[in-house]
């Protein structure tokens, strides 16, 4: 089975910040919903309670970087930017504050419907003047997402993955990477965060029905390793399939195809993700099936991609999920 | 630092300055000199302990907004001298009285006269609203509403530190109609920061025009008492009255000053626009040359050459 993680940022921010006494660490009234509850009992010197004052929260954090505190803002990803916004401009964005924004529960991986999910949280930031975006994709890079983020000259997003978190990788993130994990020829297959292991499950199937697929797993949304992107593109046969857990315009699907049209490339790009529509509340399995980006409809946007039935029915992939899951410390061994 | 002149002179001539720029440049944030010269005056001049400017007194130009790429990226902190322990942290709030916070500077040594004919030029720094680089800044203020919260976070990260300076901001009464600064008054208060103070410019003015028109606030004072800090009203236009109530004890409370002032002190014949005095300008060179003469014999100087 694949391994499951528990909580991986609890003992990763604990284990970094502990050592680094300018390191603050903040919360919008989040405590244990990010993960930091423990640190806050164990270290309370380093913890500062923000309260449900969002807009404080991103000026006071301002405030304490300019007398020499590295502050980690915890708290959900919408609350970092939405009401925020003018403040995480103005306090920390213009200035290139040494500020790291640990943004829980990304896209629809929480059941509390439009007011707690980040959608767009992507194309928001990485559209602004001097920040950093990284998105975890599982336990390893969360496991490196504290020391990554902060070793950026500058303001950095990240998107957290909390609770029980697989682990996919065998390798850190490293800011500025693109993560190959599968070769292949016909299409190119870029998936980031949670979408890179329903990605992981489709894949062994779609290989078996004769698809060669190169796949790519992101995690530095800004800023993007264009030219890594660049080489592969303009290798692969039949187009390229981006698949994240965020509205397809503004992320990572967008970023594509700014890089497509700008070098010119004639290459057919497929989108998936949330289309330009809110979501629900509901299970984190329900929610990317009913909205096209789990692992069954990426196949059958392949097929439409391919103009091709692959005749692989939902009950398949069930079958291989597992095995499929079990391989995955490979994937990256190419 | 201790300026020769007294800060009653200093605030006289920070109007006068103020007044020249506006009548030259056919307009400017004038009634906000009337309001707050006492205030600017007294804490350039005796409140704030500072070190001297560290900037050149004719200012830079412009060298581009903060980036990766930008290494010589400096903010206007500087002409309010060096960040150290001991030293004061001055944040100035509302961005738009920047002309009254150049003129301040010119008045007490730390620019040059020279540096308020770049004020609003293209690629000068000496910005017509206060940017980060602007002389006298540390932030951008222009989103009114983010000063205190900053000044709180500093305040905080200085206690950590275990620093014998203050932090003090220079706030209007405008921005309290912000939800953020109530946010910023909770957490100042929770946190205990009595090493916060504010002075707020109470001259009951927005853009709109008077604030009980626009959006009447109430009893400012009532309010942040019942927040918690400590909050004394005074008269805006009387320094002793400030020096006193710096005195007052806060412990385990930022202490916010209410300084009650008239948006036409020094200036009584802009009475006749009010209350429409956010900014002023001139709708015919007759009120001009009228104005140019009646409020430069209140000031005591000559009409001004323009």
């Amino acid at each position: 089975m694949i391994e499951i993680v528990n909580k991986p940022y609890s003992y990763t921010f604990k284990n970094y910040a502990s050592k680094n006494d300018k390191i603050l660490c903040l919360s919008g009234d989040l405590t244990s919903s990010c993960e930091v509850d423990q640190f806050r009992d164990e270290f309370p010197n380093q913890f500062v309670s923000m309260g449900m004052a969002e807009q404080n929260m991103m000026s006071f954090a301002g405030g304490l970087s300019m007398s020499g505190y590295i502050p980690f803002i915890h708290t959900f990803g919408v609350f970092t930017y939405r009401r925020p916004y003018d403040q995480l401009l103005a306090s920390i964005a213009y200035p290139r504050r040494k500020i790291r924004i640990m943004g829980f529960l990304p896209g629809i991986t929480t059941p509390a419907g439009m007011t707690h999910q980040a959608i767009e949280d992507i194309s928001v930031m990485r559209t602004i003047p001097n920040m950093t975006v990284i998105e975890t994709g599982d336990a390893t890079e969360v496991e490196s997402i504290c020391e990554q983020a902060n070793n950026v000259d500058g303001p950095v997003y990240c998107r957290i993955l909390r609770g029980s978190v697989p682990r996919l990788f065998d390798t850190p993130l490293k800011i500025g990477d693109i993560r190959v994990l599968n070769s292949g020829t016909d299409i190119l297959l870029i998936t980031s965060g949670i979408c890179t292991e329903e990605a992981l499950r489709a894949r062994s199937v779609l290989i078996d029905a004769g698809i060669s697929i190169l796949h790519l797993h992101v995690h530095t949304l800004k800023p993007f390793n264009e030219e890594k992107i660049l080489d592969l593109l303009t290798n692969v046969k039949l187009g390229v399939i981006t698949m994240e857990n965020h509205l397809v315009n503004g992320g990572l699907g967008t970023l594509i195809a700014e890089i497509i049209s700008k070098h010119g490339l004639s290459k057919k790009l497929m989108k998936l993700g949330l289309n330009d529509t809110f979501a629900h509340g509901g299970s984190k399995q329900y929610l990317t099936k009913y909205y096209g980006f789990d692992a069954y409809a990426l196949i059958k946007s392949i097929e439409k991609f391919i103009g091709q039935a692959l005749n692989i029915e939902e009950k398949d992939l069930e079958k291989v999920r597992i095995e499929n899951v079990h391989s995955l410390s490979k994937a990256e061994a190419l | 630092m201790q300026n020769k002149l007294k800060s009653e002179e200093i605030a006289l001539r920070i109007r006068r300055r103020v007044f020249e720029h506006c009548i030259k440049n056919n307009g400017a944030y004038l009634s906000q000199a009337c309001s707050s010269a006492e205030q600017l005056a007294w804490l350039y001049n005796e409140a704030l302990n500072i070190g001297d400017s560290t900037m050149p007194s004719i200012p830079e130009n412009f060298s581009g907004v903060p980036s990766i790429d930008n290494k010589n990226y400096k903010t206007g902190a500087g002409y309010n001298g060096p960040i150290s322990n001991e030293y004061d942290r001055f944040i100035f709030a509302p961005a738009h009285y920047a002309l009254v916070a150049y003129a301040t500077l010119i008045e007490v040594g730390r620019m040059d006269p020279a540096g308020l004919s770049m004020f609003n030029k293209d690629g000068s720094s000496v910005e017509i609203i206060g940017a980060e680089h602007s002389p006298g800044m540390e932030m951008h203020n222009g989103t009114l509403g983010i000063g205190l919260s900053t000044a709180a976070g500093i305040a905080y990260g200085r206690k950590l530190n275990k620093e014998t300076g203050e932090t003090c901001v220079f706030m209007s009464d405008g921005e309290l109609q912000e939800g953020q600064i109530w946010e910023a008054l909770q957490v100042s208060v929770y946190y205990k920061l009595d090493n916060l103070w504010a002075i707020v410019d109470v001259n009951e003015q927005q853009v709109d025009g008077a604030m009980s028109d626009v959006l009447d606030i109430g009893d400012v004072q009532k309010k942040i008492n019942a927040f918690g800090a400590k909050c004394i009203e005074i008269d805006g236009h009387d320094i002793d009255a400030m020096r006193q109530a710096k005195k007052e004890k806060h412990k385990d409370q930022p202490l916010i000053i209410l300084a009650r002032t008239c948006p036409y002190k020094g200036m009584n014949y802009l009475k006749k626009r009010f209350p429409r005095l956010h900014y002023v300008r001139f709708k015919s060179e007759e009120e001009r040359s009228k104005m140019n003469l009646e409020i430069s014999k209140e000031l005591g100087i000559e009409p001004i050459e323009y």
